[in-house]
């Protein structure tokens, strides 16, 4: 470096570094996540564009010409197609974000030690935490996004609100995600742990949310499963927007209060979790 | 108490510092001053408290007692204020290997809240300052060692620090890839940035260090420049021996009154002296026949096995 250059070159005061850090850290760090991601945006387009084309494609061309010839089948009115493709989208997003909570949790605090890096400039760990679901967010809202116009193409979305499925899905994804960031953020050492996660909480919930068929329709003795699971509530919720589901007003706002309750609470345990951590 | 001799005011105060974990006292009631402008040291073994003092510096560890005042703010309750002073290197290299080499410094430039287009050249003078130009666009993961740790360095640059915090800069690199780490170093103290480095490499304390203090078990055992612990601990040279491992210790019994201490050593005798080749005359008159036989000057490394009856590196 030349002392002209060095001249020429004024660095911003300290105290104005920190003030902005203060306030728009978490961007900061979310734009850093998204930069990350454009290592595996292919990735993330072929997911985004493949999922929901073979899902659409499997269940409408498929499964839907089957279901729907017969007589006793019935699923709020509308065609299978159409009763299963919101619960698809709001399911990707759920399983996109379980993902995004998981791996590049331990790759920020172990793997590659990522959060490491703004832990030691004006940043505090809260903000890493809260970039992260950010950055995450922008992830699905892209998705659903994709998804949602891949349904208008295969004609699964009739009702006139069906554009609320994008945020339905985002909200569903980070109910999920969130408390399980918080969990990453506690693994000291990855045993398994996340495809038991994968395997047993995120697989299962996927099959009994109601998914593929009206919850009401399994044994009572399950539907538990459902009524705690985000995933069924995003289900619900996906199908008021796109088909016009009708269900009593009190419902409704339970989907929403316990999506939001669940996201709200996890973020705040994450980032508990992340001063913990970085913080010793 | 507020203190009259403005002037004089240091850049980081450590009063009694202590950091528990448990039961354990990692740092255990460390107390220095850090004056604008100096090369400080803390030279002290794996696991002495040299990274703990340094995680408490940037209010990134949380203190169990005792004082720290960092440019006049406290970095435990300012952090951000704290951090945004500090250049920090840490002792593990976490540059973002999923991004290009510019783009690491730029994205961390971000943290601080600077300009893009400050940041645009900020990132093209650090490269050059780091020696890493042809570098720009080439990936983290390509680099060598040395290169991601000047990679490190520059990214710590990028506020244009104070101060700047440097956890064992050169562990794992080479010898040439530390002279050039050496090098950019010094040039940076010759601008008049306050170094704080810690490390167990006694010749990177000699070239680097204007002052340091040896720590172990979280506690100073001295304090002073190199020069200073050198005469106030060692003899000026060392006379080092080796008469083959089994026969060392017996060999010592007979080197009574050849310097001023002996030290035996697994693998060798030192021999503390004002002049070594004077007392290799005199072990050889007794009819002691070493098998090799060094004069070296006394470092850093004598002063911590005087210190503390161990040497740095175990």
């Amino acid at each position: 470096m030349t002392e002209d250059s060095a001249q020429r070159l004024e660095v911003q005061a300290p105290e104005v570094s920190a003030a902005k850090a203060r306030r728009w850290g978490s961007f900061y760090f979310m734009e850093h996540m998204l930069r990350s991601m454009r290592a595996y945006a292919v990735t993330i387009i072929v997911t985004s564009v493949g999922n929901p084309l073979l899902y659409l494609f499997s269940m409408g061309v498929g499964l839907a010409s089957i279901v729907d010839r017969s007589p006793t089948a019935h699923f709020a009115g509308v065609g299978y197609l159409a009763f299963a493709a919101p619960a698809l989208l709001v399911s990707s997003s759920v399983m996109t974000c379980a993902n995004e909570m998981m791996f590049p949790v331990m790759d920020g605090f172990k793997w590659r030690r990522i959060y490491y890096g703004p832990h030691v400039t004006p940043l505090v760990p809260g903000q890493l935490a809260a970039g992260h679901v950010m950055a995450v967010g922008v992830r699905l809202l892209v998705q659903c996004s994709v998804f949602f116009l891949i349904m208008l193409a295969f004609g699964a979305a009739v009702s006139p609100t069906s554009w609320l499925i994008i945020p339905i899905g985002v909200l569903a994804g980070m109910a999920f995600g969130t408390p399980l960031m918080a969990y990453a953020a506690r693994i000291e050492k990855e045993n398994f742990q996340f495809s038991m996660i994968q395997r047993f909480i995120v697989m299962p919930l996927f099959l009994f949310s109601g998914t593929f068929y009206p919850l009401e329709t399994m044994p009572r003795a399950m539907q538990w499963i459902g009524w705690i699971s985000p995933l069924w509530h995003g289900n619900q919720l996906g199908r008021l927007a796109t088909i016009g589901l009708t269900e009593p007003l009190w419902l409704v706002a339970v989907h929403v209060v316990y999506l939001a309750a669940l996201g709200v609470i996890g973020m705040i345990w994450a980032r508990r979790n992340y001063a913990r951590r970085m913080n010793a | 108490m507020v203190t009259s001799v403005r002037a004089a005011q240091p850049v980081i105060t450590a009063r009694n510092l202590v950091k528990a974990y448990g039961d354990v006292n990692a740092v255990d009631g460390i107390s220095f001053d850090v004056p604008a402008g100096e090369s400080f040291g803390l030279l002290g073994p794996n696991g002495a408290g040299k990274s703990t003092t340094m995680r408490m510096i940037g209010g990134v560890s949380q203190r169990t007692s005792g004082q720290l005042d960092i440019m006049g703010l406290d970095p435990e309750l300012q952090g951000p204020e704290v951090r945004a002073h500090l250049g920090v290197v840490p002792q593990q290299d976490n540059l973002d290997e999923e991004l290009r080499v510019r783009d690491n410094l730029i994205i961390y430039g971000r943290y601080f809240g600077l300009s893009r287009s400050y940041l645009a050249q900020r990132a093209d003078e650090l490269l050059e300052f780091a020696q890493l130009e042809d570098k720009a666009k080439a990936r983290v993961d390509s680099l060598s060692g040395g290169m991601k740790r000047r990679l490190t360095i520059a990214r710590s640059l990028i506020n244009d620090p104070k101060i700047l915090l440097l956890d064992e800069p050169t562990t794992g690199l080479d010898p040439q890839a530390r002279h050039v780490l050496w090098d950019r170093l010094f040039r940076l103290k010759e601008r008049g940035v306050t170094l704080v480095l810690t490390t167990h490499y006694m010749d990177e304390a000699e070239q680097l260090c204007d002052r340091l203090i040896v720590v172990d078990k979280g506690q100073i055992m001295a304090e002073g420049s190199p020069a200073e612990l050198i005469r106030k601990h060692s003899s000026r040279e060392v006379l080092e021996v080796r008469f083959g491992t089994d026969r060392n210790a017996a060999a010592a019994d007979q080197l009574d009154g050849t310097g001023d201490r002996i030290e035996v050593l697994p693998d060798r005798v030192l021999v503390y002296s004002e002049n070594g080749e004077e007392s290799l005359e005199v072990i050889r008159a007794r009819g002691l026949r070493p098998m090799t036989s060094l004069v070296r000057r006394a470092s850093l490394e004598d002063v911590f096995l005087r210190l503390t009856g161990r040497s740095l590196i175990d």
